[in-house]
């Protein structure tokens, strides 16, 4: 019994695309401000949910045709890789660096590596909640 | 420095490792005929070491093992080391020649059997050549493995299990008595080397702990040698195989224990608790064992208590001669005599226990029984078993012209001179002595009787015995002819002993009675007069005459000890009840509920905590420090409060479910008040996931338990969480209010601008500072969404289960 979800639908289309802008806000806006890897990941998963919801799980895993499992690996091999990146230049495991650069169009801005650490944080908590969400979706 | 005297010692263990191949690739050849030669060539390694010996000299190599630790292996060869070592080498010649003839090529695992066996000669050797205590212990415990491995030789069998079992059980615990003693010897004179401690030995008689050293030793020394009442082990280890009998339980482990009373005499016999233990324990041991041979009704049963009757003799030779230290001259000093009562005997022991069990051993080969009920006749059928059964049953026995007798007549000698002893109230006990060794006697001497005539003398049992019986192979006679003609050889001339091997162990024994150049004079004679002893002896024979006649009449009287009161009896219901007890216990506190676990991790940790809490006097209020209560956070907490007591009083689970939301959302708003937007930010997202979870869990739960269901009230949980929050309550009180050091939070948030570039302090230290925690943080989530991802996609249904 498929229900007609048209006004659920349509406002997730529009809503969605506010979350996953907050949530991409969230992320690089934490190092200065509160948000971070951990927030944007957990964002950006409830705008999927938000999408499961709405549009069941199959069409999910039609537009979003990613094995989550992987993000989550994915993500912990950057966080990884980051921690490991110290070793080229002779510092101990995850020292983080930061600089203040021009970069055409943005303008100044400040780069940092813990924001390559956060991104792994970023996947892998998009990665958990959906794999998460939908085993047990599928599984009821 | 390793030296060849150490390789001897260690030569049986190399051995052993070659046995296996040997045994594979000889196939045809009995494998004892290899092994054969290790004990030979260490005989004779160890006989050039007499004239050594005998002129006062000792030899000590040392190896180091842990010098860190003082364990070195100190290989140390005197008078009463050498003694042993030509024993267990010499016995142990004879038991392998024996068992090659013994033990079948075709049907047995002979590869286990000589493994063991050299095992066990290797870690004798070891007992008995280490200077050093902890050497000593780690070779004593290798014994007691191997022989627990013998005695199951034949492990298909129950009784061989149990029997090794129980021999295990005990030497074990002794072992460990004896391991503690020795440590605490070395806590008292600093080293664990044995020639040490006996040149200090005088220091630590006032100490408090030699008393406790010396008991537990003794402990070890006397379930090792089977004493009363430990030895209860023997008489079951007889259901190893007739050569390990004969050697084990016969020549040389059970005197491993002889072995360390003498050795360790030097160091605790200046006090007479020794004396008292010692010599006590064996003559009731000497009494015990003899008294219940006589009611056995196997030979190797019989053997199994005159060993352990035989062996309490020794021992209270030993304990008398330690007497000897109280009286300085050493001329006219009767108590040395007992000391070389007890080192004579202890040779004639092994010679002539080792032939009787050769003996048993080649009766039940021929005839398929040892029951003395099922024998008899024997006599002209196997005439040279006979005669070796003769002679070392009347040696046993104490009889003339074998050495038995005379290390009776010393044994008498000893005990009638114990009543003269000016010392330890002896006026009242002291008369005991001599009494229980002359009714011991009697009995050894009614025993040993019917060793020979209930199986060689009187008409064959018909039917029950095979029906081809016929004398042994020569080669299973051999080392029986050995071990009697010692008997007989040392019966007429004891003095071809005295002063190669019996004098320097005297020496190792009682060392503080020589000084300079003086050496002990030991002079055996056959003939000592009319003395009291003969009288004795005449005594027991006469006696010993009288009711072996009259065995049947008498019999009765072992039935007046009901079974249910044996020692026996005592170790298998103790088994049981340690067993029963123990489930019991375990099955009464683990009960397989969580529910009583938690109760049992709370009650736990309050007690301990507000124990310390309090104790230490740890618990203050101090009110400086706290912050003024705003309204907002009075009311946020007046409505945790409501929310928590929602969840727990509440009438449904989603009521529940619901309630725990609120809870988690009022949380979030506290990080807000209190200034902690990223916690505030990952609550309420967390919380909304988790209450989602828990709705799920919720909707899927069987029709059967989904029903609205209170929580009971039960006074002992409320009691409980009551105490746990009140606990944690107190503790978070006094742990604000007591700030010993300020927060290092400064630095983080001086430093989070300048060296990590970033101003969102909290998002600094999850990324930067201690990155390191959130890397494996992520892990866990990782691990968690795997492990739900399996759970719930890899199930095992009940057809492909493996």
């Amino acid at each position: 019994m498929r229900q007609n979800d048209i006004i659920l639908q349509t406002t997730t289309k529009i809503v969605l695309f506010i979350i996953l802008a907050f949530s991409v806000f969230m992320f690089f806006n934490g190092h200065n401000n509160p948000g971070g890897g951990f927030v944007g990941g957990l964002m950006t998963s409830s705008a999927i949910v938000l999408f499961m919801l709405a549009f069941g799980l199959e069409t999910t895993k039609r537009i979003l045709p990613f094995d989550f499992k992987l993000v989550a690996a994915s993500g912990l091999l950057i966080a990884i890789l980051t921690g490991m990146g110290s070793f080229v230049f002779g510092v101990p495991f995850l020292s983080h660096t930061f600089g203040y650069f021009t970069i055409p169009i943005l303008g100044e801005m400040e780069l940092a590596t813990a924001t390559l650490f956060d991104l792994g944080v970023y996947l892998v908590v998009v990665g958990v909640t959906l794999t998460i969400i939908q085993t047990i979706g599928e599984d009821s | 420095m390793f030296t060849a005297l150490h390789f001897a010692i260690i030569m049986p263990f190399i051995a052993a490792i070659l046995v296996p191949f040997l045994y594979k690739q000889f196939a045809r050849i009995h494998t004892g005929w290899f092994v054969l030669i290790v004990p030979v060539l260490l005989f004779i390694y160890f006989i050039q070491y007499i004239p050594l010996t005998a002129n006062g000299q000792t030899v000590t190599s040392v190896f180091n093992w842990v010098p860190s630790l003082n364990l070195n292996f100190i290989a140390y060869v005197d008078g009463l080391g050498l003694l042993f070592a030509l024993l267990i080498t010499g016995i142990g010649s004879l038991v392998v020649l024996y068992s090659i003839y013994y033990l079948s090529k075709e049907k047995e695992a002979l590869n286990n059997f000589y493994v063991f066996l050299l095992m066990f000669m290797g870690a004798m050797l070891g007992v008995v050549l280490s200077d050093n205590l902890i050497v000593l212990y780690t070779f004593w415990e290798i014994t007691s493995l191997s022989s627990f491995l013998l005695i199951s030789y034949w492990y298909e069998r129950e009784q061989s299990r149990y029997g090794a079992l129980k021999s295990l059980l005990i030497t074990v615990i002794g072992g460990f008595a004896m391991l503690v003693g020795f440590v605490l010897v070395y806590k008292m004179t600093g080293t664990f080397s044995i020639q040490e401690i006996v040149a200090s030995a005088e220091t630590i008689t006032g100490h408090p702990l030699f008393l406790p050293a010396m008991l537990l030793i003794l402990l070890g020394a006397f379930t090792k040698s089977a004493q009363f009442p430990f030895h209860i082990w023997l008489p079951d280890a007889m259901e190893a195989p007739t050569p390990v009998s004969a050697y084990l339980h016969s020549a040389t482990m059970v005197k491993a224990g002889i072995y360390l009373v003498a050795r360790l005499s030097p160091i605790f016999a200046v006090k007479g608790e020794w004396l008292w233990l010692v010599a006590g324990f064996g003559i009731v041991t000497l009494f015990w064992g003899s008294f219940t041979a006589v009611r056995q009704t196997d030979l190797k049963g019989i053997l199994a208590y005159s060993t352990i009757s035989q062996l309490g003799m020794i021992l209270s030779m030993l304990g008398v001669g330690a007497a000897a230290l109280h009286f300085d001259s050493i001329d006219n000093n009767l108590y040395i005599g007992a000391t070389t009562a007890a080192l004579f005997h202890l040779i004639n022991h092994a010679t002539f226990k080792g032939s009787l069990f050769m003996m048993v051993g080649i009766v039940d080969h021929e005839t398929g029984t040892r029951d003395i009920r099922y024998l008899g006749g024997l006599m002209t059928i196997m005439p040279i078993t006979f005669t070796v059964a003769v002679i070392g049953s009347f040696s046993m026995a104490g009889l003339p012209p074998f050495n038995g007798f005379l290390s009776k007549e010393m044994f008498f000698t000893s005990m009638v001179q114990i009543t003269n002893l000016g010392m330890f109230n002896i006026e009242t006990f002291g008369v005991l002595f001599p009494v229980i060794a002359w009714i011991a006697s009697v009995f050894t001497f009614i025993y040993s009787m019917i060793i020979v005539f209930k199986t060689f003398a009187g008409n064959m049992h018909p039917g029950l015995v095979r029906a081809n019986i016929h004398e042994a192979p020569l080669g299973m006679l051999i080392s029986p002819i050995v071990l009697i003609s010692l008997v007989v050889i040392f019966g007429f001339f004891p003095n071809i002993l005295a002063h190669s091997i019996i004098e320097p162990a005297m020496a190792s024994i009682l060392p503080s009675l020589l000084g300079g150049n003086e050496q002990f004079y030991v002079n055996i004679r056959f003939w000592h007069g009319f003395s009291t002893e003969l009288y004795m002896t005449i005594g027991v024979v006469v006696i010993g005459l009288l009711l072996f006649m009259s065995l049947r009449k008498w019999a009765g009287i072992y039935r007046l000890f009901p079974e249910s009161l044996s020692f026996n009896r005592l170790y298998d219901q103790l088994l049981v009840t340690t067993e029963n007890v123990s489930t019991i216990l375990t099955s009464w506190y683990m009960k397989g509920s969580v529910r009583q676990y938690l109760m049992y991790i709370m009650v736990f940790f309050t007690l301990i905590l507000t124990v310390v809490l309090f104790g230490k006097g740890a618990f203050t209020v101090n009110t400086t420090n706290l912050a003024p209560i705003s309204i907002y956070e009075a009311v946020l907490a007046a409505s945790l409060v409501i929310a928590a007591l929602l969840t727990m009083f509440a009438s449904t689970r989603l009521k529940a479910v619901i309630g725990l939301g609120a809870t988690g959302y009022i949380v979030s708003l506290f990080f807000v008040i209190f200034r902690a937007p990223d916690l505030a930010l990952t609550q309420l997202t967390i919380e909304t996931v988790s209450v989602a979870l828990f709705l799920l869990c919720f909707y899927h739960l069987p029709e059967i338990t989904k029903g609205a269901k209170k929580v009971r009230f039960q006074p002992g949980n409320f009691i409980i969480s009551l105490a746990v929050g009140v606990t944690i309550t107190l503790i978070a009180i006094s742990a604000s209010s007591s700030k010993l050091f300020d927060s290092i939070s400064s630095f983080f948030s001086e430093a989070s601008h300048d060296l990590a570039g970033g101003d969102n302090m909290v998002n600094v230290i999850l990324v930067d500072f201690r990155g390191f925690d959130t890397l494996f943080e992520i892990l866990v989530l990782g691990i968690a969404a795997m492990g739900i991802y399996t759970m719930i996609r890899l199930r095992i249904t009940g057809r492909n289960r493996p």
